[in-house]
């Protein structure tokens, strides 16, 4: 309802943080307009295209198709939380631009944060696993050959002594 | 003539894969859309539309809408009648159109009522809130029956259905078919799919001083037509600003899309207040004034028993939906590459646009020529299976040959250059095709089902706006004019700035593209040179992206400017060297004495003098080191008076080979890429990755359009595809690894042989998934003749042996 208020405490790229919202706002909106994590984006705001996509406690959700409240208590991952440096990139943003994995960059924070997710919990993929496993996120631009590329460097260069642990 | 790829220059940078300068931000974030600006005291929008296809509009009860807390104003289509003009139209002017739908509403989802409140929760709560009277009238839905008798009028003061209808003729079209020994015939239907970016279209609009308002908005190329928008609104031109934002994708579908920052733009004048207009998904794909061609052809084609073609009819209804913001621009499209890569000499297009209740069309990448390309690529294939000839042999005995260029074809237009059986050679080696035959026939004895798609198309770049035009005897504006601009600065430290003058960045590579000529000028670093775009108030007159017209237009530009700016720092060098200017150049970024180089300064040196010691500047040179070209279409003509020749229109005209190898399962009509190569010719190239990011997001958008995308509505006008629920847009599981080559064939009429090659993909994949679906299942005479190709088409055809 329109107007019903809730306390929430999360932590959100590493840093904790206790708002009041309202109960009906969703966790993408909290995210973009309470807290100017603007690399959260909303393509369709009903669950498809996976532009809102975070990691939540490490895994990915659709942030358009979640409650603010329902995120007390967790973990949250947004882009931001890799690097906002642009000088100093997290060696997965390194990937993206290498690979030319971005065209109009609308989808990139999704396909990056997957690609964390991807790199951290599932091993070795084969190009096409890749494929199925991108496919929760459209994207519009780039025909995926170069964010499935992007994906292979930089599992490669987080799997190399010198960059992993960023 | 076009120089050879051995006689290419030496360039430092062109050529070169580097990394896109615009991808830092992207990658951390701070991308800057629509959506994430944020003024003070902002008012959100939410927007009530029409449930029906073709509705009077009785009373509208806005009251307990206005009671709802955080809803500050509600306006209606009378609202807009009132206080404002109808908007930018550059079709027929009977065929009006507000923001907010006045009287009528003409299709389904068309915007009724706008809700204006203290954040898009509560303007969403408004929209719930507000009572509609709608009187549903019959809808007019199938394009053919709105223009024959009988048919429920859309516009009571166009008077019918029939937005527009002409028949162009091209040689001699009835003896050629007389002549020909082989005529084949079809019916073929292209259907409705659009750009579909994953960013919508956004405005914010902000009342600024002296009664002036600004627009932040994603979706106003065309800076020289902005006043348009600025007439609709009833402000002065020079009241009104639009500063562009960078858009999360376009393909086309943001071209001048200019309903939405003109509502942003009305809402705030009434308000006082920034209002925020951005579309959600539903109001997108429903109402944005972006769905494609949806064209019924009835095609002859005819041809002598050696397989040369002779002749073209071309019979074509377009459904343009409910209005015809662009007229039948997308026609002169298709005219400007009409033959293809073919020595086809005769030729007739006539074309009727249809007024449905459905939303009207925009831009979508190719503008009306990729459905072009469809349609002779399957005539061509039709005309080989009857001839018994190969679909790679009746295209080279067709072909346009390297040294026929320039070539002028039938329709006026002229192609710029080519090399059309180099590109079909790499193509077949890439894929090696005999390989391929070779699979194809052991796979066939074990009762599986692949098919080579083998095409080969023209990619028109850089239009001239005559196009838009000459479908008219007396047309009311002969535009001639399509130029972009660019401003270089060095500043007084030696740094380059370089602005651009139009809505640039869509996801296209604007900055990289400047950022490397202006490197390639100077030998300057390309990651240093900063790139801004003007706010309108301050621009020179620029087009934006468009028919794969930026690259060429801003290579232009940036020449044009650099050597005024070289120029400069000749005069102020060759003063402070004592040497003949003549005698300077410029080798990475310092200005030296040819054969002298200690005798040299650097660009901040010059900058230095330039800007801070008037005193040391030869005599007329004043301070600063800024300088400004605008680049106009570098080859363009009018067309003649009777229309039988209708001029140069796009000339620098790239070309395409793909080949898609694809299985069909017979028993459930489904398909698998097997594999698909893809080989284009866009001249001289900047940047081969961001080039190569062209031909496969195309592709990939081209496999949507063939197989997957369709914006559909059923018999009652009803909208059944909302949500990406039911528009499917291709994932990363349905577009397959592309094997992507290049033929470089510069033109010889663009500064560096540059030509367009924006539209990738999507111009050929088409062509080549219906040609490799009909090769795959020949046994059972399938023939793909409409789009999105469907499994149950696939399967139907099969079992009843016929075609529909
Ligand atoms: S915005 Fe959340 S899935 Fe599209
Ligand atoms: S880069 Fe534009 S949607 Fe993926």
């Amino acid at each position: 309802m329109a107007g019903d208020m809730r306390s929430i405490t999360l932590t959100i790229n590493g840093r904790q943080l206790s708002r009041d919202v309202e109960t009906r706002l969703t966790l993408a909106d909290f995210l973009r307009d309470h807290l100017d994590l603007t690399g959260v984006h909303l393509g369709c705001e009903h669950g498809v295209c996976g532009c809102c996509t975070v990691l939540l406690d490490g895994r990915s959700v659709r942030s358009c198709l979640m409650f603010a409240v329902q995120a007390d208590g967790h973990e949250i991952e947004t882009v931001e939380g890799l690097s906002t440096d642009i000088d100093k990139l997290h060696p997965i943003q390194e990937a993206f631009s290498e690979e030319h994995a971005l065209q109009c960059g609308f989808c990139t924070p999704a396909m990056i944060l997957r690609t964390k997710e991807l790199i951290t919990n599932d091993g070795e993929l084969s190009r096409e696993e890749i494929r199925e496993q991108l496919s929760g996120i459209l994207c519009r631009c780039t025909g995926y050959q170069n964010i499935v590329n992007a994906v292979v460097s930089a599992r490669e260069k987080m799997h190399d002594p010198q960059v992993a642990g960023r | 003539m076009a120089t050879s790829i051995e006689e290419k220059p030496d360039f430092k940078w062109i050529g070169k894969s580097i990394r896109r300068v615009e991808d830092p931000r992207y990658l951390v974030g701070r991308g800057g859309y629509i959506g994430d600006i944020k003024l003070p005291g902002m008012l959100y929008t939410a927007v009530l539309r029409s449930p029906f296809a073709h509705a009077r509009i009785g009373s509208i009860d806005t009251g307990e809408a206005l009671e709802v807390p955080g809803v500050v104003a509600v306006f209606t289509g009378q609202d807009c009648k009132e206080k404002m003009n109808p908007c930018a139209n550059f079709g027929p002017p009977t065929i009006t159109q507000y923001p907010l739908a006045v009287d009528k509403v003409r299709y389904c989802g068309e915007a009724v009522v706008a809700v204006v409140a203290e954040s898009r929760y509560a303007a969403e709560d408004g929209v719930e809130a507000v009572e509609v009277d709608f009187e549903p009238l019959d809808p007019v839905v199938d394009p053919i029956a709105a223009i024959g008798p009988g048919a429920p009028v859309l516009h009571e003061e166009h008077g019918n259905n029939l937005a527009y209808e002409r028949i162009f003729e091209f040689g001699e079209v009835d003896d050629a078919f007389r002549e020909a020994d082989v005529v084949v015939e079809d019916k073929l239907h292209w259907g409705r799919s659009s750009g579909m970016p994953l960013d919508t279209c956004g405005a914010v609009a902000r009342p600024a001083l002296n009664g002036s308002l600004e627009v932040y908005c994603n979706s106003l190329n065309f800076n020289f037509f902005i006043w348009l928008v600025a007439a609709a609104l009833k402000l002065p031109s020079n009241k009104f600003t639009v500063i562009p934002v960078p858009a999360g994708g376009s393909f086309g579908s943001k071209f001048f899309a200019h309903k939405v920052p003109t509502l942003a733009g009305f809402l705030a004048l009434q308000t006082g207040r920034p209002v925020a207009y951005i579309e959600d998904r539903l109001d997108h794909i429903t109402n944005s004034d972006h769905h494609g061609s949806d064209r019924y052809y009835d095609v002859r084609m005819g041809l002598k028993s050696d397989g040369t073609i002779t002749a073209l009819d071309v019979d074509v209804v377009d459904d343009y939906g409910a209005y015809l913001q662009f007229g039948v621009g997308t026609h002169g499209n298709s005219l400007s590459q009409a033959v293809g890569p073919y020595r086809l000499k005769n030729l007739r297009y006539r074309l009727r646009a249809a007024l449905t209740n459905k939303c009207q069309q925009g831009a979508y990448r190719g503008f009306g020529s990729e459905v072009q390309n469809w349609v002779l690529e399957r005539m061509v294939d039709k005309a080989a299976r009857q001839l018994g000839m190969g679909p790679e042999e009746i295209r080279r005995h067709n072909f346009i040959q390297p040294d026929e260029f320039p070539y002028k074809i039938p329709t006026g237009n002229i192609y710029d250059s080519g090399n059309y059986p180099a590109v079909l050679q790499r193509a077949i080696e890439m894929l090696d095709l005999d390989k391929w035959r070779t699979e194809q026939e052991r796979a066939r004895k074990e009762g599986r089902h692949i098919g080579i798609g083998v095409v080969t198309t023209q990619e028109r770049s850089v239009f001239s706006s005559t196009e838009f035009w000459f479908w008219f005897d007396k047309p009311a504006f002969p535009l001639t004019s399509s130029p972009e601009s660019v401003t270089l600065t060095i500043d007084p430290t030696g740094e380059f700035q370089v602005q651009m003058h139009s809505q640039a960045m869509w996801g296209n590579s604007p900055e990289t593209v400047a950022a490397m000529l202006v490197a390639e000028e100077f030998g300057v670093d390309p990651y240093k040179v900063n790139v801004s775009y003007a706010d309108s108030a301050h621009s020179l007159p620029g087009t934006g992206p468009g028919g794969s017209r930026f690259t060429v237009m801003i290579a232009g530009a940036v020449r044009g400017a650099s050597k005024r700016l070289r120029a400069k720092l000749f005069k102020i060098a060759a003063h402070e060297l004592e040497a003949s200017e003549d005698d300077l150049e410029i080798v990475e970024g310092v200005v030296r004495v040819k054969g002298v180089p200690d005798k040299s300064r650097s660009l901040a040196e010059l900058a230095s003098t330039a800007y801070f010691f008037a005193l040391n500047l030869p005599e007329g040179v004043e301070s600063g080191l800024e300088e400004s070209c605008t680049y106009d279409h570098p080859y363009t003509t009018l067309p003649s008076d009777d229309r039988k020749d209708l001029g140069v229109f796009y000339p620098f005209m790239g070309h395409a080979c793909h080949i898609a190898v694809i299985e069909i399962d017979a028993e459930t009509g489904t398909h698998k890429f097997l594999d698909y190569v893809a080989v284009h010719d866009a001249g001289t190239v900047v940047n081969p990755k961001t080039l190569a990011g062209h031909v496969t997001g195309g592709a990939a958008q081209g496999i949507g359009s063939a197989m997957y995308e369709e914006l559909v509505y059923d018999e009652d006008g009803q909208f059944k595809c909302s949500t990406f629920m039911d528009y499917l847009i291709p994932t990363a599981m349905e577009v397959p690894e592309f094997k992507l080559g290049h033929v470089e064939t510069p033109s010889p009429y663009t500064e560096f042989g540059i030509k367009g090659g924006g539209e990738g993909g999507r111009m050929v994949a088409p062509a080549a998934i219906s040609a490799a679906i009909d090769d795959a299942l020949s046994d059972y005479g399938v023939r793909i003749t409409q789009l999105p190709i469907k499994p149950s088409e696939i399967l139907r055809q099969i079992e009843t042996g016929t075609q529909s």
